[in-house]
């Protein structure tokens, strides 16, 4: 099944479930046609809040960038007499 | 590794274009880290007019033309039909591909191959999200965009891997030549496209962790309708996978 099946399908579903809330009117018909307000808005809140938590946790490696330097040091050392790593560009 | 058996030949497929002191760099490092693996470097060049070639050739005669092998083609062609023409050249049963700007450290090179050992997986993938992995060089908007691109990504495509757009692979030859035939995508919407394709043809893919430093020398080639083109190919992943 194509993804976006999957996700029309969960749409779909979720809509009829609030059509039915609101023809059986089990919740008061004002709180029922702001469900989908709700959804909308933590739906929004999900992402941001998901960005947010990985731009707060995004891990970084400083010390690697080090590392690298010494490695293309040692690199340029080993290759200088057989291979032209002079000029850098 | 090592004193286990490990009868598997593994081929490198690094595209270049305009790459000639990173290249040499790369290659060092290839053959510093792995030292017990039977390999071989394959070098594909899109016709660089700073001499890539020259280096790669003052290369071979360094470490042997059986371990390191050039097969350029004569002009820029794409990212996708580059591994698409190295692993025509390829002769191992197992092929990595790695971006030759240094972003891709080959000291992780025995961790996909241990990992690939362990499990039996038809993919191992890098990724920079999970702990012992990360970036360096990326200012706060380049993190936010690539955060949200993910949020995004794994909200819709539910693709099973953390990192989506990293490059650093290995596959089994026969999944890559599979996977690779019905990939359409360009740029690094390509390397999305490769992985959620995988993942829903069912192939087992492992994740390790790598830190990706940002390019070191020559320019970075991430432009502002990049991001258009991630949105598009997004919406082309979910409609056709």
């Amino acid at each position: 099944m194509k993804h976006i099946v999957k996700i029309i399908t969960f749409l779909v579903v979720i809509s009829s479930f609030w059509i039915g809330l609101l023809q059986t009117s089990i919740l008061p018909c004002s709180y029922t046609w702001l469900l989908p307000i709700y959804f909308i808005v933590s739906l929004g809140c999900y992402g941001l809040l998901m960005v947010g938590v990985g731009l707060m946790r995004f891990p970084t490696c400083p010390q690697e960038a080090i590392l690298l330097q010494q490695d293309i040091v040692e690199a340029k050392e080993f290759l200088k007499q057989s291979v032209d790593v002079g000029g850098s560009d | 590794m090592g004193k286990n058996e490990n009868k598997n030949k593994y081929s490198i497929i690094v595209p270049t274009y305009n790459e000639r002191l990173n290249i040499a760099l790369i290659v060092y490092l290839i053959f510093k880290h792995l030292r017990d693996v039977d390999f071989e470097v394959i070098i594909v060049d899109d016709g660089s007019p700073d001499g890539t070639q020259d280096i790669v050739i003052q290369l071979q005669k360094v470490y042997g033309q059986d371990r390191i092998l050039l097969r350029p083609r004569p002009k820029k062609l794409g990212l996708g039909t580059a591994y698409i023409h190295g692993l025509k050249h390829a002769s191992g049963n197992f092929v990595v591909i790695m971006d030759a700007d240094l972003s891709h450290h080959p000291k992780y090179l025995p961790s996909f191959i241990k990992k690939q050992l362990e499990t039996g997986a038809s993919i191992v993938t890098g990724t920079r999200y999970v702990k012992g992995g990360g970036v360096h060089g990326w200012n706060l908007m380049r993190k936010l965009t690539s955060r949200g691109a993910n949020v995004l990504a794994q909200t819709l495509l539910w693709p099973g891997v953390s990192d989506l757009t990293g490059s650093f692979r290995l596959y089994k030859k026969s999944v890559l030549e599979d996977v690779i035939s019905s990939c359409v995508s360009k740029g690094y919407v390509f390397q999305m496209e490769m992985i959620v394709r995988a993942s829903r043809k069912g192939y087992h893919i492992e994740e390790v962790p790598i830190t990706f430093v940002d390019r070191v020398y020559g320019s970075s080639k991430l432009g502002g309708s990049e991001i258009v083109e991630y949105l598009k190919g997004l919406a082309y992943l979910l409609v056709t996978t």
